[in-house]
Protein backbone atom coordinates (compact mmCIF):
# COMPACT_ATOMS: atom_id res chain seq x y z
CA UNK A 1 0.00 0.00 0.00
CA UNK A 2 1.68 3.56 -1.23
CA UNK A 3 1.18 5.68 1.94
CA UNK A 4 2.80 9.12 1.27
CA UNK A 5 3.08 12.22 3.18
CA UNK A 6 1.75 14.95 0.92
CA UNK A 7 2.77 18.41 1.64
CA UNK A 8 1.44 21.39 -0.42
CA UNK A 9 1.97 18.69 -3.38
CA UNK A 10 4.96 17.53 -2.69
CA UNK A 11 4.81 13.46 -1.81
CA UNK A 12 7.97 12.01 0.59
CA UNK A 13 7.91 8.65 2.00
CA UNK A 14 9.22 9.53 5.12
CA UNK A 15 7.36 11.28 8.13
CA UNK A 16 10.21 11.99 9.77
CA UNK A 17 11.15 15.93 9.74
CA UNK A 18 14.71 15.95 11.50
CA UNK A 19 16.24 19.79 13.04
CA UNK A 20 19.17 20.38 12.20
CA UNK A 21 20.38 22.45 15.02
CA UNK A 22 22.55 21.87 18.14
CA UNK A 23 24.86 19.12 15.99
CA UNK A 24 28.30 19.00 14.78
CA UNK A 25 28.15 19.69 10.91
CA UNK A 26 29.69 15.98 10.52
CA UNK A 27 27.27 14.27 12.16
CA UNK A 28 24.21 15.75 10.76
CA UNK A 29 24.44 13.91 7.40
CA UNK A 30 24.50 10.76 9.22
CA UNK A 31 21.15 11.34 11.05
CA UNK A 32 19.77 12.18 8.26
CA UNK A 33 20.81 9.36 6.44
CA UNK A 34 20.17 7.03 9.86
CA UNK A 35 16.78 8.86 10.22
CA UNK A 36 15.96 8.37 6.44
CA UNK A 37 14.38 12.08 6.55
CA UNK A 38 13.79 13.66 3.93
CA UNK A 39 12.74 16.96 5.13
CA UNK A 40 15.43 18.79 7.15
CA UNK A 41 14.91 22.31 8.86
CA UNK A 42 17.72 24.86 8.77
CA UNK A 43 17.52 28.58 10.27
CA UNK A 44 18.62 31.96 8.57
CA UNK A 45 21.38 34.29 10.56
CA UNK A 46 23.65 37.01 9.70
CA UNK A 47 26.62 35.03 8.22
CA UNK A 48 30.49 34.77 9.40
CA UNK A 49 33.14 35.15 7.67
CA UNK A 50 35.19 33.25 10.17
CA UNK A 51 33.17 30.08 9.71
CA UNK A 52 34.57 27.83 6.61
CA UNK A 53 32.09 25.37 6.96
CA UNK A 54 28.32 25.79 5.29
CA UNK A 55 25.89 23.27 6.47
CA UNK A 56 24.32 23.19 2.85
CA UNK A 57 27.20 21.45 1.91
CA UNK A 58 26.45 18.81 4.78
CA UNK A 59 23.02 18.22 3.42
CA UNK A 60 22.73 14.95 1.31
CA UNK A 61 21.30 15.51 -1.65
CA UNK A 62 17.60 15.41 -2.68
CA UNK A 63 16.32 16.16 0.85
CA UNK A 64 13.81 19.09 0.84
CA UNK A 65 14.88 21.93 2.87
CA UNK A 66 12.92 23.86 5.54
CA UNK A 67 13.64 26.70 6.78
CA UNK A 68 12.26 28.25 9.52
CA UNK A 69 11.24 31.86 10.79
CA UNK A 70 13.24 31.28 13.98
CA UNK A 71 14.14 34.91 15.25
CA UNK A 72 10.76 36.66 14.34
CA UNK A 73 8.78 38.21 16.87
CA UNK A 74 5.82 39.20 14.48
CA UNK A 75 4.44 38.29 11.41
CA UNK A 76 5.81 41.26 9.37
CA UNK A 77 9.72 39.44 10.23
CA UNK A 78 8.69 35.92 9.85
CA UNK A 79 7.22 37.28 6.05
CA UNK A 80 10.94 39.09 5.96
CA UNK A 81 13.07 35.48 7.21
CA UNK A 82 11.02 33.53 4.33
CA UNK A 83 11.32 35.82 1.92
CA UNK A 84 14.91 35.83 2.42
CA UNK A 85 15.69 32.20 3.17
CA UNK A 86 13.43 31.71 -0.24
CA UNK A 87 15.87 33.83 -2.07
CA UNK A 88 18.47 31.01 -1.50
CA UNK A 89 17.43 29.30 -3.84
CA UNK A 90 16.41 26.64 -1.68
CA UNK A 91 12.69 26.11 -2.24
CA UNK A 92 9.34 27.51 -0.91
CA UNK A 93 9.13 25.27 1.53
CA UNK A 94 8.74 27.43 5.51
CA UNK A 95 8.32 26.66 8.70
CA UNK A 96 6.52 29.54 10.24
CA UNK A 97 7.83 29.94 14.01
CA UNK A 98 7.26 33.23 16.06
CA UNK A 99 8.10 33.83 19.33
CA UNK A 100 8.82 36.59 21.45
CA UNK A 101 9.43 34.53 25.01
CA UNK A 102 12.94 32.92 25.58
CA UNK A 103 11.99 30.76 28.69
CA UNK A 104 8.88 29.09 27.75
CA UNK A 105 9.57 29.76 23.93
CA UNK A 106 5.67 29.54 22.59
CA UNK A 107 4.64 30.04 19.46
CA UNK A 108 2.24 33.50 18.99
CA UNK A 109 -0.47 31.78 17.40
CA UNK A 110 -2.21 35.21 16.10
CA UNK A 111 1.45 36.47 14.63
CA UNK A 112 1.41 33.00 13.04
CA UNK A 113 -2.03 32.99 10.80
CA UNK A 114 -1.04 36.86 9.78
CA UNK A 115 1.86 35.54 8.26
CA UNK A 116 0.80 32.12 7.05
CA UNK A 117 -1.85 33.80 5.15
CA UNK A 118 0.83 36.69 3.56
CA UNK A 119 3.34 33.43 2.25
CA UNK A 120 0.59 30.92 1.37
CA UNK A 121 -0.51 34.19 -0.97
CA UNK A 122 3.21 34.15 -2.14
CA UNK A 123 3.45 30.52 -3.14
CA UNK A 124 5.20 29.46 0.00
CA UNK A 125 4.50 25.82 1.27
CA UNK A 126 3.71 27.20 4.76
CA UNK A 127 4.16 24.60 7.64
CA UNK A 128 3.20 26.81 10.58
CA UNK A 129 4.71 25.89 14.12
CA UNK A 130 1.65 26.40 16.59
CA UNK A 131 0.01 26.19 20.11
CA UNK A 132 -2.18 23.21 19.96
CA UNK A 133 -5.70 25.14 19.81
CA UNK A 134 -7.85 24.11 17.66
CA UNK A 135 -10.01 27.78 16.57
CA UNK A 136 -6.07 28.54 15.14
CA UNK A 137 -5.88 25.36 13.44
CA UNK A 138 -9.01 26.26 11.18
CA UNK A 139 -7.92 29.75 10.64
CA UNK A 140 -4.36 28.56 9.66
CA UNK A 141 -6.06 26.21 7.17
CA UNK A 142 -8.37 28.89 6.07
CA UNK A 143 -4.80 31.03 5.65
CA UNK A 144 -3.74 28.39 3.48
CA UNK A 145 -1.28 26.22 5.36
CA UNK A 146 -0.11 22.65 3.96
CA UNK A 147 0.11 21.33 7.40
CA UNK A 148 -0.38 22.46 10.92
CA UNK A 149 2.81 21.98 13.34
CA UNK A 150 1.17 22.15 17.23
CA UNK A 151 4.13 21.52 19.92
CA UNK A 152 4.14 18.32 22.21
CA UNK A 153 6.12 20.94 24.67
CA UNK A 154 8.39 23.37 25.40
CA UNK A 155 10.85 23.55 22.29
CA UNK A 156 13.97 21.40 23.47
CA UNK A 157 12.27 20.12 26.59
CA UNK A 158 12.65 16.68 25.61
CA UNK A 159 8.92 16.32 27.91
CA UNK A 160 7.03 14.53 25.33
CA UNK A 161 2.96 14.20 24.85
CA UNK A 162 2.14 17.28 27.29
CA UNK A 163 -0.67 18.06 24.95
CA UNK A 164 -1.72 15.15 23.40
CA UNK A 165 -5.43 15.46 24.14
CA UNK A 166 -5.23 18.84 21.85
CA UNK A 167 -3.32 17.19 19.50
CA UNK A 168 -5.77 14.66 19.07
CA UNK A 169 -8.42 17.35 18.78
CA UNK A 170 -6.24 18.49 16.11
CA UNK A 171 -6.18 15.13 14.46
CA UNK A 172 -9.96 14.26 14.49
CA UNK A 173 -10.85 17.67 13.27
CA UNK A 174 -8.41 19.57 11.01
CA UNK A 175 -8.20 17.87 7.58
CA UNK A 176 -4.53 18.83 6.97
CA UNK A 177 -1.73 16.82 8.02
CA UNK A 178 -0.86 17.68 11.77
CA UNK A 179 2.67 17.31 12.18
CA UNK A 180 4.14 16.93 15.83
CA UNK A 181 7.13 19.68 16.83
CA UNK A 182 8.87 20.69 19.68
CA UNK A 183 8.86 18.58 23.18
CA UNK A 184 9.39 14.96 21.38
CA UNK A 185 12.19 13.49 23.58
CA UNK A 186 12.41 9.78 22.71
CA UNK A 187 11.06 7.55 20.23
CA UNK A 188 8.40 5.88 22.66
CA UNK A 189 7.11 9.22 22.67
CA UNK A 190 7.15 10.09 18.50
CA UNK A 191 5.37 6.24 18.15
CA UNK A 192 2.79 7.47 20.48
CA UNK A 193 1.91 10.16 18.52
CA UNK A 194 1.92 8.37 15.20
CA UNK A 195 -0.19 6.31 17.00
CA UNK A 196 -2.87 8.67 17.71
CA UNK A 197 -2.51 9.71 13.66
CA UNK A 198 -0.02 12.30 13.59
CA UNK A 199 0.90 12.64 10.24
CA UNK A 200 4.85 13.11 11.13
CA UNK A 201 6.85 14.01 13.66
CA UNK A 202 9.43 16.73 13.62
CA UNK A 203 12.31 16.36 16.29
CA UNK A 204 15.95 17.77 17.02
CA UNK A 205 17.22 18.20 20.16
CA UNK A 206 16.19 14.66 21.02
CA UNK A 207 18.26 13.40 18.09
CA UNK A 208 21.11 16.26 18.58
CA UNK A 209 21.83 15.25 22.15
CA UNK A 210 22.05 11.79 22.26
CA UNK A 211 25.01 9.73 23.40
CA UNK A 212 24.88 8.31 19.78
CA UNK A 213 23.21 10.89 17.82
CA UNK A 214 22.78 9.00 14.33
CA UNK A 215 21.86 5.66 16.39
CA UNK A 216 18.81 7.66 17.83
CA UNK A 217 17.99 9.04 14.37
CA UNK A 218 17.60 5.38 13.67
CA UNK A 219 15.62 4.77 16.56
CA UNK A 220 13.42 7.50 15.61
CA UNK A 221 12.67 6.00 12.02
CA UNK A 222 11.86 2.79 13.53
CA UNK A 223 9.16 4.22 16.25
CA UNK A 224 7.66 6.38 13.78
CA UNK A 225 6.94 4.09 11.34
CA UNK A 226 5.66 1.55 13.61
CA UNK A 227 3.57 4.39 15.15
CA UNK A 228 2.13 4.55 11.40
CA UNK A 229 1.66 1.47 10.95
CA UNK A 230 0.24 0.76 13.78
CA UNK A 231 -2.62 3.98 13.26
CA UNK A 232 -3.46 2.84 9.42
CA UNK A 233 -3.80 -1.08 11.02
CA UNK A 234 -6.45 0.06 13.36
CA UNK A 235 -5.59 -0.88 17.18
CA UNK A 236 -7.76 -3.21 19.21
CA UNK A 237 -10.12 -1.50 22.52
CA UNK A 238 -9.34 -0.71 25.33
CA UNK A 239 -11.42 -2.16 27.93
CA UNK A 240 -12.96 0.12 30.61
CA UNK A 241 -12.80 -2.59 33.09
CA UNK A 242 -11.51 -6.70 33.73
CA UNK A 243 -9.55 -8.36 31.42
CA UNK A 244 -10.52 -10.73 28.02
CA UNK A 245 -8.13 -14.37 27.96
CA UNK A 246 -6.76 -14.74 25.11
CA UNK A 247 -6.19 -18.30 25.46
CA UNK A 248 -8.86 -20.36 25.17
CA UNK A 249 -11.38 -20.78 28.44
CA UNK A 250 -12.50 -24.25 27.72
CA UNK A 251 -10.81 -27.77 27.82
CA UNK A 252 -8.51 -26.66 31.01
CA UNK A 253 -6.13 -30.03 32.24
CA UNK A 254 -7.48 -30.94 35.59
CA UNK B 1 30.42 54.40 6.27
CA UNK B 2 27.83 51.37 5.50
CA UNK B 3 26.31 49.31 8.08
CA UNK B 4 26.89 45.89 7.10
CA UNK B 5 25.35 42.96 9.33
CA UNK B 6 24.98 46.23 12.55
CA UNK B 7 29.00 47.18 12.02
CA UNK B 8 30.05 50.39 10.24
CA UNK B 9 32.72 49.85 7.70
CA UNK B 10 34.08 51.44 4.65
CA UNK B 11 32.66 50.40 1.69
CA UNK B 12 30.69 52.45 -0.20
CA UNK B 13 31.26 52.53 -3.66
CA UNK B 14 32.33 49.24 -3.69
CA UNK B 15 29.89 46.75 -5.50
CA UNK B 16 27.69 44.43 -3.11
CA UNK B 17 29.42 41.89 -4.58
CA UNK B 18 33.27 42.83 -4.44
CA UNK B 19 32.51 43.26 -0.68
CA UNK B 20 31.20 39.93 -0.42
CA UNK B 21 34.47 38.51 -1.46
CA UNK B 22 37.26 40.94 -0.17
CA UNK B 23 35.38 40.38 3.53
CA UNK B 24 35.31 36.54 2.77
CA UNK B 25 31.86 35.34 2.28
CA UNK B 26 31.25 32.41 0.73
CA UNK B 27 29.19 34.36 -2.20
CA UNK B 28 27.09 31.24 -3.24
CA UNK B 29 26.19 29.99 0.17
CA UNK B 30 24.89 34.17 1.36
CA UNK B 31 21.49 36.16 0.84
CA UNK B 32 21.81 39.56 1.26
CA UNK B 33 19.38 42.46 1.43
CA UNK B 34 19.98 46.25 1.39
CA UNK B 35 17.96 48.50 2.98
CA UNK B 36 15.22 46.00 3.46
CA UNK B 37 15.02 44.85 0.08
CA UNK B 38 16.54 41.11 -1.25
CA UNK B 39 18.96 41.65 -3.86
CA UNK B 40 18.89 39.02 -6.82
CA UNK B 41 21.85 36.68 -6.53
CA UNK B 42 22.28 38.42 -10.17
CA UNK B 43 22.50 41.51 -9.23
CA UNK B 44 25.31 41.41 -6.51
CA UNK B 45 27.71 42.23 -8.91
CA UNK B 46 26.08 45.99 -10.04
CA UNK B 47 24.28 46.91 -6.85
CA UNK B 48 26.85 50.29 -5.33
CA UNK B 49 27.22 50.61 -1.94
CA UNK B 50 25.79 53.55 -1.08
CA UNK B 51 26.81 55.61 2.14
CA UNK B 52 24.29 55.15 5.02
CA UNK B 53 23.38 51.73 3.21
CA UNK B 54 21.97 48.94 5.67
CA UNK B 55 23.31 45.74 4.74
CA UNK B 56 22.36 42.27 6.14
CA UNK B 57 24.24 39.61 4.70
CA UNK B 58 22.88 36.31 5.66
CA UNK B 59 23.11 32.20 5.49
CA UNK B 60 21.61 29.00 6.84
CA UNK B 61 23.01 27.35 10.04
CA UNK B 62 21.88 24.48 12.02
CA UNK B 63 18.35 25.25 13.26
CA UNK B 64 15.03 23.39 14.47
Amino acid sequence: MEDKLILGGHEFNSRFILGSGKYNMNLIKAAVEQGGAEIITLALRRANTQESENILDFMPKGVTLLPNTSGARNADEAVRIARLSRAMGCGDFVKVEIMHDAKYLLPDNYETIKATEILAKEGFVVLPYMYPDLNVARDLQNAGAAAVMPLASPIGSNKGLTTKEFIRILIDEIDLPIIVDAGIGKPSQACEAMEMGAAAIMANTAIATAGDVPAMAGAFKKAIEAGRTAYLTGMGPVLTRGGSASDPLTGFLR
Amino acid sequence: MVAINGEKVQAQGKTIGQYIEEAGYNKDRVVVEINMEIIPKDKLDTIILNEGDSVEILNFVGGG
